[in-house]
């Protein structure tokens, strides 16, 4: 009797409203209003790719070991590297990065010796051609050109 | 065909692989007569990305990664199965610090994982409200996982031999943090769920599926354990020291849709009793075991298998002695688990299917790999 009248009354269904309502509180909002408002990422996050440079001098802190290359499981990373004939070392010519097979696993920036390829917290990586994807050395160090969104 | 009052030709309609509710890229031909199934068959392979090829071709370090991507919604489990199996080839073992950051991940990602599965089934049956709290709840973790890892879905939070990133300060903060909310939040749910008219005559004995079927099609997981069968391996082949937890295995005994939605919320209160414990044994250590830079473990073979969100996770690698591994077989629950699709959806009607396809939880990426 009693479950009839329960069911009769729609008690199970004004249950799961309480509920529903207790949810509408303006504080309990979650939505971020992407891209006007960017989300903040960890610090950690394993984002755009960036090849550090010394701050105080310009130049690159790669020492084109190649080790990057190697680790990468889409061998997506190449290093261009030449020997410096006076100092017997090799130096970094060019490096190619193509963000467009990359899964950002974080296997190159384990494997960088010298910190000097880092997953950096960009996210923002879509481009308006499939070569704009593959990022050279100056986009790798510089980060990629500033965007700008209208509304 | 059986006996109806009217005679009827049979139908066949085609059920995705566009439909929303299989989850994914699942093509379901379905032999109708009426609104009633008389037949079901699974066509799979349109996510098909050779992922044991691709093992054949990487080093060890390098596949890591792309296990993450067979199940997506549980890759932190993924992970832990393949470091696993390579460490028992390798014949290490990660240290006890490195064991027990593994668990709480892991036991995070279940939590993960079931939340994903309620939503979307539970917005299948016609519930639109839970998939936002869920989502809601799966942000806090996925959280956690970011600020751990760095990635939030394929997280690669896992090497073999241990760990590659040191806690972050705070995580122990923010897992009891967690674990504080998240069964109030679990009660919310069934107060939307378990009482509602509509979900319990949806689910009560559709798609029943008994012990001695799941057996005969070796289906694991909660839906071994919605049939009464109390069969999980944390605790019947202990891994990273799940031994040492306490906690329960949920069982239901008709083997029903409904018994599965019983079973998997039960599972999530004992993850967070298991994360619980497991933030209070982070003990000061060592996370990494000695591996050396190039693995190459020695001629033979391992088979590791743990209990993923889903069901068994297994993971069968051979290698011959290069970096390589020769083969790597993985069995997925979820490719396992929708075997029973036919079996359960036999007899019952077109709307049930959606039900049925559910509950079992599958991941298409698992599935076609």
């Amino acid at each position: 009797m009693r479950k009839f009248l329960k069911r009769l009354l729609f008690l199970d269904l004004i249950e799961g409203l309480v509920v529903t309502f207790r949810s509408q509180h303006p504080k309990h909002i979650y939505t971020e209003q992407y891209p006007a408002q960017s989300p903040k990422v960890a610090e950690r996050y394993r984002g755009a790719p960036r090849l550090n440079i010394n701050p105080e001098n310009g130049e690159t802190l790669c020492i084109a070991c190649n080790l990057c290359a190697l680790a990468c499981p889409e061998a997506l990373i190449v290093v261009g590297s030449e020997r410096n004939e006076q100092t017997r070392r090799k130096e970094l010519t060019t490096f190619t990065y193509d963000t467009s097979r990359c899964m950002f696993c974080g296997l190159c920036e384990d494997a960088c010796p010298v910190d000097a390829l880092e997953l950096t917290q960009d996210f923002e990586l879509a481009t308006y051609t499939r070569e704009g994807q593959i990022w050279d050395r100056q986009m790798l160090e510089e980060g990629p050109r500033p965007k700008q969104y209208k509304f | 065909m059986a006996e109806t009052f009217l005679d009827s030709s049979e139908l066949v309609l085609n059920m995705g692989p566009q439909h929303p509710s299989t989850h994914g890229v699942l093509r379901v031909v379905l032999r109708l007569d009426g609104e009633k199934v008389m037949g079901t068959e699974c066509i799979i392979g349109y996510l098909h990305r050779g992922v044991e090829k691709i093992a054949e071709n990487r080093t060890y370090q390098m596949f890591a990664p792309y296990v993450d991507r067979m199940d997506y919604v549980a890759a932190v489990s993924n992970g832990l199965g393949y470091c696993l199996a390579v460490e028992k080839l390798l014949n290490v073992e990660a240290p006890p610090r490195a064991q027990t950051v593994r668990v709480a991940l892991t036991e995070l990602n279940r939590i993960a994982s079931h939340l994903i599965w309620l939503g979307t089934h539970a917005l299948d049956i016609g519930a639109i409200t839970p998939l936002f709290y869920t989502m809601r709840e799966r942000e806090e973790i996925l959280n956690i996982f970011e600020k751990y890892c760095g990635a939030r879905l394929t997280t690669h939070a896992f090497r073999i031999g241990g760990l590659q990133y040191e806690l972050y300060d705070g995580f122990e903060q923010d897992v009891s943090a967690f674990c504080d909310m998240f069964p109030a939040r679990i009660d919310e749910y069934e107060e939307l769920l378990s009482g509602n008219r509509i979900w319990v005559d949806r689910l009560t004995n559709i798609g029943v599926l008994n012990a001695a079927q799941c057996k005969q099609y070796g289906v694991t997981g909660p839906l071994l354990r919605a049939a009464g069968v109390r069969w999980d391996l944390r605790k019947a082949q202990p891994y990273s020291g799940y031994e040492n937890y306490d906690f329960e295995i949920p069982i239901r005994e008709n083997g029903d849709t409904y018994d599965r939605y019983i079973v998997r919320m039960q599972e999530m209160r004992q993850s967070v009793r298991i994360l619980r414990q497991a933030i209070k044994r982070i003990e000061p250590g060592p996370i990494m075991a000695k591996v050396p830079k190039v693995i190459k473990p020695p001629v033979g073979e391992a088979y590791v298998s743990i209990e993923a969100p889903k069901g068994e996770l297994g993971y069968y690698i051979v290698s011959d002695g290069s970096t390589q591994p020769y083969r790597v077989r993985v069995r997925p629950p979820s490719f396992v688990n929708l075997q029973a699709l036919e079996p359960m959806a036999k007899g019952a009607l077109v709307a049930d299917i959606v039900a049925i396809i559910g509950t079992i939880d599958i991941v298409l990426g698992e599935v076609d790999r």
